[in-house]
């Protein structure tokens, strides 16, 4: 295997509290002191991290191909700076059995191009009705549990949940949607959906369920990461239980703190998301959660569907959009407006998702996996989702003009994505 | 303001439409009324020229009054029946559009349950789109109807009260009533149950009120709206009986509206729901000369948008 020098660019690694410029070394694949003749990667001026981790994506595999595939998902993932990814267990059939978490490492390991990591389900066919053989899917190799695309609702069987995942040391991940009170909502419920006649998605919706898993990770002492967290609401009330300790977590999305509700005049359902866009004043409280370390980790939800799906009206389309290949970029954002520093970016990128998942991942140890990120901060480009690696086109950042870039994705000493 | 300056392919929603449009269409309507008046009832504004009712959601009087405004102006009209029509063997809505396109057709009325399915459509057609209800957005044509019926009864909209009663939250009619007579200067105010009436709405620049009887007293012009049964997700008040006795327009309320106060409903109307009989068919109710202006209006719309030069 091929040994190298990262040489002289600015080393961020929040695992170990770098932040300065120096030479980072690959031997065999692992993070290295040093090197013998290795083969030089000049990175004076770009920013080497360590591999960055996607805690949210939708693979689509098994079962629609033709949004996404493990191979396609994971190239957009190494064209946006991303060593790893968790995927979600909505798929079809859906990861709730040994069987198709052996698939996707099968899938995973023959064509992959970055590190896949599966979530399974929390319940069978995630219909929040019975468990699911957490036990065997901790057995089979996921990194956490999660019915995301859907919510358990009954307040007993998701205290179960925790209560039986604990056990096996295996977090719980959760997609806060009370049904109830979002019914068929499909825009967030507020002067937006009032002028355009969209049925509202109240932000009470996910503060109900956040509350929730407050509560029971309050009594159960277990981890409970809320995903894709849209809300002020959701972030004051994650705000105080960590103040008190409560083994509770949030994650962002860039769509949610770059984009807000006003985006759906147009009716293109290419701004359509669950949870929904919402106000300013929601997107100002993600930033804020952001910056206070409230919301530890940035996920991309990214959710593949096919064109003739999103070509439709808006009501009838389906929820999602791509992110893998502009999440970086729209989060780099953040650290340009002097939000987070670097450190404080790239740990929601690596050493947050990690201890979460308890992944051996994100920091540049000597002795770990040489996954590596090298960005190139001053970059500029636009986004153009006809060159997209995803099988899919259903971005809201299409022509967007963008400020830095991954331009190099090293996974386990192996470049896997350079331009 | 000068005589003509529509230069629109489509009619969407009012929302996007400045005075002076809205002008250019009821000072359009007022010509076509007169045709209407006529013996002879037809003009060959629109000879030659094919529209195509594409009714998705169901609808007798604005399908029947949109075709009836065509044929009078000499269009060539096909009625699309959604439940009829390849939408229920699983064509898209683009696909349906496009095919009627290729048929050469110069004018897509849409009537849609999807809010902005008219908006979908119209950048991608040659063709005019004219929106007919889309769920529960807009619907234009009905309140430039209701301004030509103020403005003939009253004279002019600046200045006057109007209430809109009912269900707001899920009525289109009442955006597009919103959005045209703010623009003409009326002082508008809103009423009906919290549930189906958020207050979200007095960013539209409106009054909002709970009280009924506040709402109507000094009104010049009292619209009411129709129980949207079919939008509601979820009953927004305990029972019809409790909507009429809160929030009907019945005799002992109408005894206290102010003597020349009109009446208006977009139809259909639910007697003794939202309306008494007797104050349906009273001299101050307009309903049935908003359904005649309506012809006016819409032969205005399709010959403003497709009629060319």
């Amino acid at each position: 295997m091929k040994s190298f020098l990262i040489k002289n660019g600015r080393v961020v690694d929040p695992a170990n509290q770098v932040d300065a410029v120096r030479d980072v070394f690959i031997v065999d694949g692992q993070i290295a002191a040093t090197a013998a003749n290795p083969t030089v990667i000049d990175a004076t001026g770009k920013i080497v991290t360590p591999g960055l981790i996607d805690l949210h994506v939708h693979l689509r595999e098994p079962g629609r191909g033709d949004k996404e595939t493990i191979e396609t998902g994971t190239l957009c993932a190494a064209r946006g700076g991303f060593t790893s990814v968790v995927c979600m267990p909505n798929t079809t059939p859906p990861a709730d059995n040994n069987g198709t978490i052996a698939f996707i490492k099968q899938r995973a390991a023959a064509a992959a191009h970055v590190n896949v990591f599966p979530t399974g389900a929390i319940t069978k066919e995630l219909k929040g009705e019975e468990l699911a053989p957490i036990g065997s899917l901790k057995k089979a190799g996921v990194v956490a549990i999660t019915d995301d695309g859907r919510c358990v609702q009954n307040n007993e069987l998701m205290r179960r949940a925790v209560q039986y995942a604990k056990m096996f040391d295996l977090p719980v991940m959760d997609h806060c949607q009370d049904y109830n009170l979002v019914a068929d909502g499909v825009a967030h419920e507020g002067y937006w959906s009032a002028v355009l006649g969209l049925r509202g998605w109240p932000a009470i919706g996910e503060d109900m369920i956040v509350a929730r898993n407050i509560l029971i990770a309050e009594l159960t002492d277990w981890y409970i990461h809320c995903q894709h967290i849209s809300s002020a609401g959701s972030v004051a009330l994650i705000r105080e239980a960590k103040r008190r300790g409560v083994k509770i977590s949030g994650e962002a999305c860039p769509h949610h703190f770059t984009l807000t509700d006003e985006c759906l005049k147009n009716y293109d359902a290419n701004f359509k998301m669950n949870p929904p866009l919402r106000s300013e004043r929601d997107r100002d409280a993600i930033i804020e959660g952001l910056a206070d370390g409230t919301l530890e980790c940035i996920g991309s939800d990214h959710a593949p569907h096919c064109q003739h799906e999103k070509e439709v009206e808006f009501d009838h389309a389906p929820f999602g959009i791509l992110g893998l290949e502009t999440e970086l970029s729209l989060s780099l954002e953040l650290v340009r407006k002097k939000v987070l520093t670097w450190t404080q970016l790239i740990e929601k990128f690596t050493v947050n998702p990690a201890r979460l998942l308890r992944l051996a991942k994100g920091t540049l140890s000597v002795g770990a996996d040489a996954d590596v990120t090298i960005i190139d901060p001053a970059c500029e480009w636009t986004y153009d989702v006809a060159q997209s690696a995803s099988k899919s086109r259903n971005s809201p950042f299409h022509g967007w003009p963008l400020r830095g870039k991954a331009i190099t994705t090293i996974v386990g000493g192996k470049i896997v994505w350079s331009e | 303001m000068s005589t003509n300056t529509w230069t629109r392919k489509d009619l969407l929603s009012i929302q996007d439409l400045s005075v002076a449009e809205i002008n250019i269409v009821l000072d359009t309507a007022a010509a076509f009324k007169q045709v209407g008046e006529r013996t002879i009832k037809k003009v060959p504004a629109l000879r030659g020229k094919t529209m195509v009712n594409l009714f998705v959601e169901p609808s007798t009087r604005t399908r029947t009054s949109f075709e009836l405004a065509a044929k009078r102006l000499s269009a060539d009209v096909i009625n699309i029946d959604a439940s009829a029509s390849s939408l229920v063997k699983g064509e898209t809505l683009k696909d349906t559009a496009l095919n009627l396109q290729a048929l050469n057709a110069d004018i897509i009325v849409i009537r849609h349950s999807a809010a902005g399915a008219p908006h979908f459509l119209a950048p991608q057609l040659r063709a005019s789109v004219v929106n007919a209800g889309d769920g529960a957005h807009e619907h234009p044509t009905q309140a430039l109807l209701d301004a030509f019926t103020i403005r003939e009864k009253k004279g002019t909209i600046a200045g006057l009260k109007i209430t809109i009663l009912g269900d707001i939250l899920y009525s289109r009619v009442a955006r597009s009533n919103i959005w045209l007579l703010n623009k003409l200067g009326a002082h508008v105010t809103l009423a009906g149950p919290s549930t189906l009436l958020p207050r979200v709405f007095e960013e539209f620049g409106c009054r909002v009120t709970y009280d009924i009887e506040e709402a109507i007293a000094d009104a010049d012009v009292i619209n009411l709206l129709r129980i949207q049964h079919e939008r509601q997700r979820k009953t927004a008040f305990p029972s019809l009986g409790e909507y009429t006795a809160m929030f009907g327009l019945n005799k002992e309320r109408f005894a206290r509206t102010k003597p020349d106060a009109l009446i208006m409903h977009p139809g259909p109307i639910n007697r003794g729901v939202e309306i008494d009989s007797e104050v349906a068919d009273c001299s101050r109710s307009v309903i049935l000369e908003q359904v005649t202006n309506g012809l006016a209006v819409r032969m205005a719309a399709l010959f403003l948008c497709a009629g060319g030069s």
